[in-house]
């Protein structure tokens, strides 16, 4: 009997796999709210307090939640909300109004929107609202009906808050903010922003209305915190019904991280930047690496996900381009350098290329015009060249000014990687001058 | 009969024969009736004093009801003016008073308006037709009345409250007094009714006195009816409450008569009016003929202020009058019961007839006709019709005193000293007796033309079911009553605009918790959606506004004021505070009523709106912009009659800027028209708003020094210790140094007690807010994240900061694109010895600072070519990076 539960706990290397997938996914992509957010306690108990005492005081509340993409803004809110539902008081009276500015594009919609999910369209029965100021008026009138005491408290949570400050006049802020400012239903206003300036862009009457309580959110994560979040986040679980193999795991991943190659990789990365997305991606990649035939994270997994994580998108587009195209690409890379990077037009490209080509009397370069010019178009087509602003349509193609979307170095670089590049267009593009 | 009220037509006003009297003072004559022709049509409307009419208002389909009391025009015969006792509708009544109610109001009813703010006298030409108007018991339900002409009538209202019509003893014994009163009420019918069959001869007898005395009498008549009415205005407002009983039982009995006619003819009273044109005719016809009797009898009878002669000559009918003294006897416990209150004045007695005439408009039509034909019957029926209304309780003084007089005349004479000045002791028992009279000539004028007409026939019977008075008057009330019942549901009358439902969020299961503590009491005052008891520090302000609004609803006038400040400075506090206390006024009648209303710019989504909201405040009707405009336009800009003064106030007016300015324009055009009686109050931030349309600003607000925050936060805390003195002062004074704005300042103050609320609990403090909190609360509230954003940034986005100014300090310029910055960038990575960063991870540092606004980018479609600028200070950002 004993043994059979000793083989229990051993499930096969295909099935501990899978388990792993599952659960490491779910934490990378799924953004599941850690138990306790890390390193913003303090912002957490604020924010906690405030709507806490919207939901169960009826105090109206407005605050602002700031901090740079991928710092947690969202996570923190909806950890606050969790803690916060847990009270079962809280949890009985809480409305809440998701918004989102990316979705919500102008009040009109957005006061759809809230109607919609303060459910307040069934009072008037199927009734589609008429005009934007019917429904404002609906819901103005709505929540001025409401008091302290007796309304049950409505959340109110813009996402993208500084979309909404670009909506005609402001009319949803400068409502929700007096409702706020008002004895009238009690309202909580969150926005989430990731712009510090958010507060510029209020207008002044919205702006006085508005309670300038800001939450920061701004990570002062060291590096080795960041290397122990890396561990953290791969680790499994003890729960994991496997513990030999959770363990082993885990083993593996504790050696991971003390590795140097991999050390270095994830400084670099740290460097680069603290958000936790562009980690849960570097991770995510490494993850897809794990395989029944090879059930652990290596360094060499970590370093070629960071590869692909560091991979410059247009020096990887060159990599595709003809040898015709190349060689427009590097004809313009000198006229940049000898006119200090001001426009230039496909007849004078062509020149250039003329140029080289007289050089090396070679023929094998020789084409017709049309397929120049048909090379031209293509790579503006694939936005390595644009057109200036404002020299559009008027203009012969040929003579239009274009510009060059590309710095020397990814030139440079999609030269080293070109496979079989033709020594003397590379060196072409190494020479100093044309 | 004719309705011609949805015709849009020219109506010819022309008064119906000569002149009752004339007001030397006034340089007015009084009139006894107006003639309503409408251009094209052969018909004539005639409107007689104690008539209910609809006067022209602004809602065409509700237009306002009033009742006549007289009619009278100048020398020049251009203008002419009614004095008329008004009602309201219901969708006059603010919306928030009609809950006062505490049901729903019935569509077609409406209240007996005894404010004082109205005027009372009203240009003639804006009648529009008689109206039936119907008084009801409170008690009693509406009758189900397929007609929308009808209104009912069983509450007064004065602006402030409701209140039961029969006010005095009546109201309380319904069932007694139902005798008594349909006496009074159908003036005709008590005196009538007992002789119906046999008074005719006798009444004929009587308006037989030679010619010439009638004329004298005539003459002395207008002298007297001028003094009668002045007389009974006077009467009126000395007891109004009286009146207003006994005028509820009169019409009461008026419309159950009313009722019955209808009962008897079939065809519902749609064919009645059609009818009662020709019936007109016939009766022009057949008055013609008596005329000259009829004449002469309806003047004697009804003309009230008789002089001495006259009276004499009178002496019979008072006999006639003594005939019914059976019956009398019947009523008098009644009488007594309801009659003790009441002091009658003998001036409105006279009107008594008359009022009858409108209450019963269908059959009564052919009455008033007859009094048309003999002018000086007219102004006969004029002058007690301007009091009717108010005399209706008179009515029943005099009945009861006439039963007196039968009983015992020395009781009469006395009732006379104390009633009335201007009349003999002696005549008073005249005139009862006269009156007496009067009903009974009408109940011969009936049974002479009954053969003829069906209405007529109606009418008669409806008389004749009377005779026995009390009788009828029980039969008519159980009949109403179970007829009424079961049809309650209500044909939609008027195009009422549905109270729109308004939704409202849903309360809470658990009520909110109260503050707990020091702190959290202190919390919730500092909150801005508090009420504060007080105003502090804008006392002036405050003062300025209070006077100016006061004096313009007082006046009657209309003006407008500009109110501009920063945001915070407490301009719709003020305001509010202001209207708070001027309603206050008005509850205790200090002033007289007004309507408040208030719009916001910001609240609505388009400038046009505003009329849209407007419109809806003040008359609960919705329309369209362009309507409402319209409307709006046609009540302000017109004489209505009556109308309280509005107040309206346009928070955030620079946001009803369009390009026409028409809104603005409206806005500060209507308080100046004559009969608009709108105070405009305007607030907004900017004061650049043309000077011109600007009659009255309160400008120069500005902002509050560091003592008034202060105080103003002192106020809110009413001796609330939550916070340390000089902690108070660096709050005021920090806010005062950079906005001035009072909200701020409560903002802080409330984050500082929330800080303290968490500060982990040193023995030390004394548990108030202090010095600490309050800078961490500044702190919070106006550190600028900057500095903290880019310590926290990464190493590249803090190297990449650093090629922006490095690039910058090259080009000379505050502006450099991607690429330039992206070559100082990777040089200063080999710099710091670092793997060089591509173009891209050099792009998503550059897109992150931006995406915080650190940087401000072009857009990113852009790509290397994107020109970069910095968005805080070089010198911030090297502050920032010094440090590491």
């Amino acid at each position: 009997m004993s043994k059979r539960t000793a083989k229990d706990a051993h499930l096969p290397v295909g099935e501990c796999v899978t388990q792993v997938q599952d659960i490491l996914r779910q934490r990378l992509c799924h953004q599941r709210l850690p138990d306790k957010p890390e390193g913003v306690e303090s912002q957490h108990r604020h924010l906690l307090e405030l709507l806490k005492r919207t939901a169960i005081h009826g105090e109206s509340n407005s605050v602002l939640i700031v901090g740079p993409r991928g710092a947690g803004k969202t996570m923190l809110l909806k950890c606050v909300l969790r803690d916060l539902l847990e009270d079962k008081e809280a949890q009985k009276s809480l409305l809440q109004v998701h918004l989102n500015g990316l979705l919500q594009t102008d009040d009109r919609i957005a006061l759809k929107e809230i109607t919609r999910q303060l459910h307040l369209e069934n009072v008037v029965g199927d009734k589609v609202f008429g005009s934007f100021a019917e429904n404002l008026g609906f819901l103005l009138e709505a929540l001025k009906k409401g008091d302290r005491s007796s309304s049950r408290p409505v959340l109110f949570i813009l996402d993208e808050f500084d979309l909404f400050a670009h909506h005609k006049n402001q009319t949803l802020l400068y409502n929700l903010f007096d409702v706020s400012q008002s004895a009238q239903a009690p309202i909580a206003v969150v926005g989430i922003t990731c712009r510090l300036d958010v507060l510029e862009l209020l207008e002044k009457r919205v702006k006085s209305r508005f309670s300038h309580r800001q939450i920061h959110l701004l990570s002062s994560l060291t590096f080795t915190q960041y290397l122990e979040r890396v561990r953290t986040q791969l680790s499994l679980p003890d729960g994991f019904p496997d513990s030999r193999f959770a363990q082993d795991w885990n083993d593996g991943v504790k050696t991971l991280c003390g590795d140097k190659s991999v050390e270095e990789v994830l400084q670099r990365h740290y460097n680069s930047s603290k958000d936790v997305r562009s980690l849960h991606m570097l991770l995510m990649l490494c993850l897809s690496r794990v395989s029944v035939a090879k059930p652990a994270i290596k360094p060499a997994d970590l370093l070629e996900a960071s590869r692909l994580c560091f991979a410059d998108a247009k020096a990887n587009m060159l990599h595709g381009l003809s040898i015709l195209e190349l060689c427009l690409i590097i004809a313009m890379k000198h006229l940049n350098d000898v006119y200090e990077g001001e426009p230039f037009n496909h007849q004078m490209v062509h020149n250039e290329f003329k140029k080289f080509l007289q050089r090396k009397s070679n023929s094998m370069y020789n084409f017709e015009q049309p397929v120049i010019l048909k090379a031209f178009e293509h790579l503006q087509q694939l936005e390595l060249i644009r057109p200036v602003d404002g020299s559009s349509a008027k203009t012969q193609r040929e003579y239009q000014l274009m510009r060059l979307m590309l710095d020397h170095s990814q030139i440079m670089e999609a030269l080293q990687k070109y496979p079989q590049c033709p020594t003397d267009v590379k060196q072409w593009a190494m020479s100093a001058f044309g | 009969m004719k309705y011609f009220t949805r015709l849009r037509v020219r109506r010819v006003y022309k008064w119906r024969g000569e002149p009752l009297s004339f007001n030397r003072k006034l340089k007015t004559f009084e009139y006894g009736s107006l003639v309503i022709s409408v251009d094209g049509l052969p018909r004539t409307t005639v409107i007689n004093a104690g008539q209910h009419i609809l006067i022209e208002g602004e809602d065409e389909d509700n237009p306002y009801v009033a009742k006549v009391i007289r009619l009278f025009g100048d020398e020049s015969g251009k203008q002419k003016k009614a004095v008329v006792q008004w009602f309201v509708r219901v969708s006059e009544v603010p919306l928030s008073k009609l809950k006062l109610l505490g049901r729903e109001p019935h569509p077609q009813e409406i209240f007996l308006y005894q404010g004082r703010s109205c005027d009372d006298e009203v240009n003639a030409e804006s009648i529009l037709r008689p109206v039936q108007v119907k008084h009801l018991d409170r008690a009693a339900p509406f009758p189900d009345s397929g007609d929308k002409d009808t209104l009912f009538v069983k509450l007064s209202w004065d602006s402030k409250t409701f209140r039961e019509l029969e006010s005095a003893a009546p109201v309380a014994s319904p069932p007694p007094p139902t005798p008594p009163l349909p006496k009074p009420s159908l003036p005709p019918s008590p005196p009538r009714s007992p002789p119906t069959a046999a008074p005719a001869p006798a009444r004929r007898a009587l308006p037989t006195p030679d010619p010439a005395v009638m004329r004298r009498a005539a003459s002395g008549e207008v002298r007297g009816g001028r003094a009668t009415t002045s007389a009974g205005k006077v009467g009126v407002t000395e007891a109004e409450s009286l009146h207003l009983a006994s005028r509820l039982s009169a019409s009461k009995c008026s419309s159950a008569r009313r009722r019955k006619a209808i009962a008897r003819t079939p065809g519902v009273r749609k064919k009645l009016q059609l009818s009662s044109p020709e019936a007109t005719t016939r009766q022009d016809i057949l008055d013609e003929d008596r005329a000259s009797e009829m004449m002469l009898a309806q003047r004697l009878s009804s003309s009230p202020p008789l002089t001495l002669r006259l009276t004499h000559s009178l002496t019979p009918l008072r006999k006639a009058g003594a005939a019914t003294t059976p019956r009398a006897h019947r009523l008098t416990p009644l009488r007594k019961a309801h009659g003790a209150a009441v002091t009658a004045e003998d001036t409105a007695v006279p009107l008594e007839p008359d009022s009858r005439t409108p209450s019963a408009r269908d059959d009564s039509t052919r009455i008033e006709e007859d009094n048309e034909n003999s002018p000086m019957l007219s102004a006969a029926a004029a002058t007690p019709r301007s009091s009717k209304r108010k005399s209706a309780q008179l009515v029943s003084s005099r009945i009861r005193k006439q039963l007196n007089l039968l009983e015992n005349l020395q009781v009469l004479n006395s009732d006379g000293d104390d009633d009335e000045d201007e009349f003999v002791p002696s005549k008073k028992e005249l005139q009862s007796s006269s009156d007496e009279e009067e009903e009974e000539e009408e109940g011969a004028l009936e049974s002479d033309e009954e053969e003829e007409v069906l209405s007529k026939k109606s009418r008669r019977a409806a008389a004749g079911s009377c005779t026995p008075r009390s009788k009828r008057k029980t039969t008519s009330t159980s009949a109403r009553t179970p007829r009424k019942t079961p049809n309650k549901k209500i044909p939609p009358g008027t195009p009422r605009t549905p109270r729109h439902a308004t939704p409202s969020i849903p309360s809470r299961s658990l009520p909110a918790r109260r503050p707990g503590n020091v702190l959290e009491e202190a919390r919730a005052r500092l909150h801005v959606s508090s009420v504060p008891e007080s105003l502090p520090c804008r006392e002036q302000e405050f003062q300025d506004v209070y006077s100016f609004v006061e004096s313009k609803i007082v006046d009657g006038t209309g003006g407008c004021m500009y109110i501009s400040g920063v945001p915070g400075t407490g301009k719709t506090a003020t305001v509010h505070e202001v209207m708070r206390c001027l309603q206050h006024a008005a509850d205790v009648d200090e002033i007289p009523p007004f309507h408040f209303i208030e719009i916001n710019g910001m609240k609505m989504t388009d400038p046009h709106q505003a009329y849209v909201q407007i419109l809806q405040n003040l008359t609960g009707q919705k329309a369209t912009a362009d309507h409402a405009a319209a409307l709006l336009e046609k009540r302000f800009s017109s004489a209505a009659p009556r109308k309280e003064t509005t107040v309206l106030l346009v928070d955030e007016l620079d946001l009803l800027w369009t390009r026409k300015q028409n809104v603005m324009y409206n806005l500060f055009d209507w308080p100046t028209r004559r009969h608009a009686r709108l105070v405009v109050l305007t607030i907004a931030n900017t004061m650049d708003l043309p000077e011109r349309i600007m009659i009255n600003r309160v400008a120069s607000r500005l902002p509050y020094s560091f003592k008034q925050l202060q105080q103003i936060i002192m106020s809110r805390l009413n001796k609330v210790k939550a916070f340390e003195e000089d902690a108070l002062q660096l709050v005021s004074r920090k806010v005062a140094a950079l906005s001035g704005d009072a909200r701020r300042c409560l903002d802080i103050c409330r984050r500082a007690t929330e800080i303290c609320e968490h500060s982990p609990a040193d023995p030390f403090s004394t548990g108030l807010v202090g010095m600490s909190h309050v800078m961490e609360a500044l702190n919070e509230m106006f550190s600028s994240a900057y500095i903290t954003a880019i310590r926290c940034a990464s190493l590249q986005e803090q190297l990449f900061l650093r090629a922006v100014i490095a690039e910058f300090r090259r080009l000379g310029l505050e502006e450099a694109t991607f690429q330039q910055v992206f070559v100082q960038h990777r040089a200063l990575c080999r710099v710091e010895g670092l793997q060089p960063v591509s173009v891209s991870e050099g792009l998503a540092a550059c897109q992150r600072l931006g995406a915080c606004r650190l940087l401000l980018l072009e857009p990113s479609r852009l790509g290397v070519l994107q020109r970069v600028r910095l968005n805080v200070s070089q010198d911030d950002v090297l502050f920032a990076l010094k440090d590491d």
